[in-house]
């Protein structure tokens, strides 16, 4: 297997674009990325693009080809991946195994979603098809109700409380009030955020991520060509996808996300290093509890200890380990499909020392998680300053 | 009754789903049954963790249950 670089990132601003469409999103992207890495579209030789529900949110289909030609793609492979908010995780994954194959040397990987032409009842009726529709689905379960029922048996076992989920909003609204590419710039207050509108008990308005337009794309090449296209390219150290249960009633114990332990736990061992080696993560924070969740099941901070970790100050910049500088789903938006390799993005712009305000004093590593569903996709990479 | 059981985790939904919207607020749980195994229901009369609650009926193809 071939060590793999990313020489190219590209984003879309994220948030509610009434006079924008799907593919101008996902091309707008993709030309960024491509512009970034200094290659043209005629040198790319496969493209993988996450998108969860464009059939469902905008009526299209075969999407992968519709934005690759748009893109100016000539003729190769277009591939659209599907595992729901892990959509674009999955395509990079996908992508950097056939790099790291030796298939292709010039790979994009992207994801896009278009989210906002539908009403907020519809999108909750879409988002819960990435649940069990037979099961809890047909129950009433949205996902804000399944992530409610996470952090209720999170607070019961472990004694988590209101404040700390709340913590974790005000701080990803503190950074994502500095990201320009963020959905919701807008600092919050603790009072804010305990008095929020109830949406399933106890998560209030401010412990659910926003719904959001937008795209985000990457340039991938083997380690040993990168210096030729990119200075700044980003070792790929490990990428890991796992899997579980996609109803939440099938899993035996909900405090904890067995998919992304075993990413996590897989992703360390490729990279060769541990948590604590970790200087700034994105982690999938869809719902505040997930963030908490995360940043114990990759082992920075102790089971049960997420509440208190957040609360401390420990995941803010500047804290032990920065989480989610970028303003995270909660307020840098959450367009399904882009979230997994917007991720990527933002941690190569934090290890090329080019986040502004929101810079991180020490970033050689880099970690992302990307959470599909109620945690039955996950996927996590590892990433390394050149 | 194997269709009884314990409440492992509940919430109250208030954003409901298109489908359910006439129905909210309505509290929805994950219930440890007393035959094994757990199901993802409804509870009429608001019921917290650890609490007994009793098979009602089924509608729709959704499990109803009180205390």
């Amino acid at each position: 297997m071939r060590s793999v670089a990313v020489i190219g990132i590209g984003k879309t601003t994220f948030g509610a674009f009434a006079d924008r469409d799907l593919r101008s999103l996902a091309v707008e992207a993709v030309e960024n990325a491509l512009r970034d890495a200094a290659v043209g579209p005629k040198q790319v030789e496969a493209f993988y693009l996450g998108n969860f529900a464009g059939p469902s949110f905008v009526g299209q289909n075969h999407l992968a080809p519709y934005v690759g030609m748009a893109a100016a793609f000539q003729g190769i492979p277009c591939t659209r991946f599907e595992d729901a908010c892990a959509s674009s995780g999955s395509a990079f994954f996908h992508a950097w195994q056939s790099v790291a194959a030796g298939i292709y040397d010039v790979v994009v990987a992207a994801g896009v979603e278009k989210m906002t032409s539908q009403s907020t009842p519809r999108v909750a009726e879409i988002l819960a098809g990435a649940g069990d529709m037979a099961g809890e689905g047909r129950a009433g379960a949205t996902f804000p109700a399944l992530f409610a029922m996470i952090a209720r048996r999170h607070m019961h076992e472990f004694g988590t409380t209101r404040e700390q989920l709340a913590a974790v909003a005000v701080k990803n609204h503190a950074n994502g009030a500095k990201n320009p590419l963020a959905h919701m710039r807008k600092v919050i207050t603790l009072q804010q955020a305990l008095a929020g509108k109830p949406i399933a008990e106890p998560l209030t308005v401010y412990d659910c991520s926003l719904i959001s337009d937008g795209a985000a794309a990457v340039v991938i090449v083997p380690l040993e060509q990168a210096a030729h296209y990119q200075a700044r390219y980003a070792k790929v150290l490990a990428v890991t996808q796992t899997s579980d249960h996609v109803a939440l009633d099938h899993k035996a114990d909900i405090t904890y996300f067995p998919a992304v332990k075993a990413a996590g736990e897989k992703a360390y061992q490729l990279a060769g290093l541990g948590p604590k080696q970790i200087d700034v993560a994105e982690l999938h924070d869809c719902f505040t509890i997930a963030e908490i969740i995360a940043s114990e099941d990759l082992g920075f901070t102790a089971k049960g200890q997420g509440g208190p970790f957040a609360a401390s100050g420990a995941t803010a910049i500047g804290g032990q380990i920065p989480i989610n500088t970028s303003g995270g789903l909660k307020s840098k938006g959450h367009p399904v499909g882009a979230t997994g390799v917007g991720q990527i993005c933002d941690i190569v712009m934090q290890l090329r020392g080019d986040a502004g305000e929101r810079q991180v004093a020490r970033h050689r590593i880099g970690l992302t998680q990307n959470l599909g569903g109620s945690g039955a996709t996950c996927v996590v990479t590892i990433l390394e300053a050149a | 009754m194997g269709r009884d059981g314990v409440v492992y985790t509940e919430t109250v939904v208030h954003a409901a789903p298109e489908q359910y919207a006439a129905d909210a607020p309505y509290q929805l749980a994950i219930i440890e049954l007393d035959g094994g195994g757990r199901i993802t229901a409804r509870i009429l009369d608001r019921s917290e963790i650890g609490e007994r609650v009793r098979f009602l009926e089924e509608r729709n193809g959704v499990a109803y249950y009180q205390k």
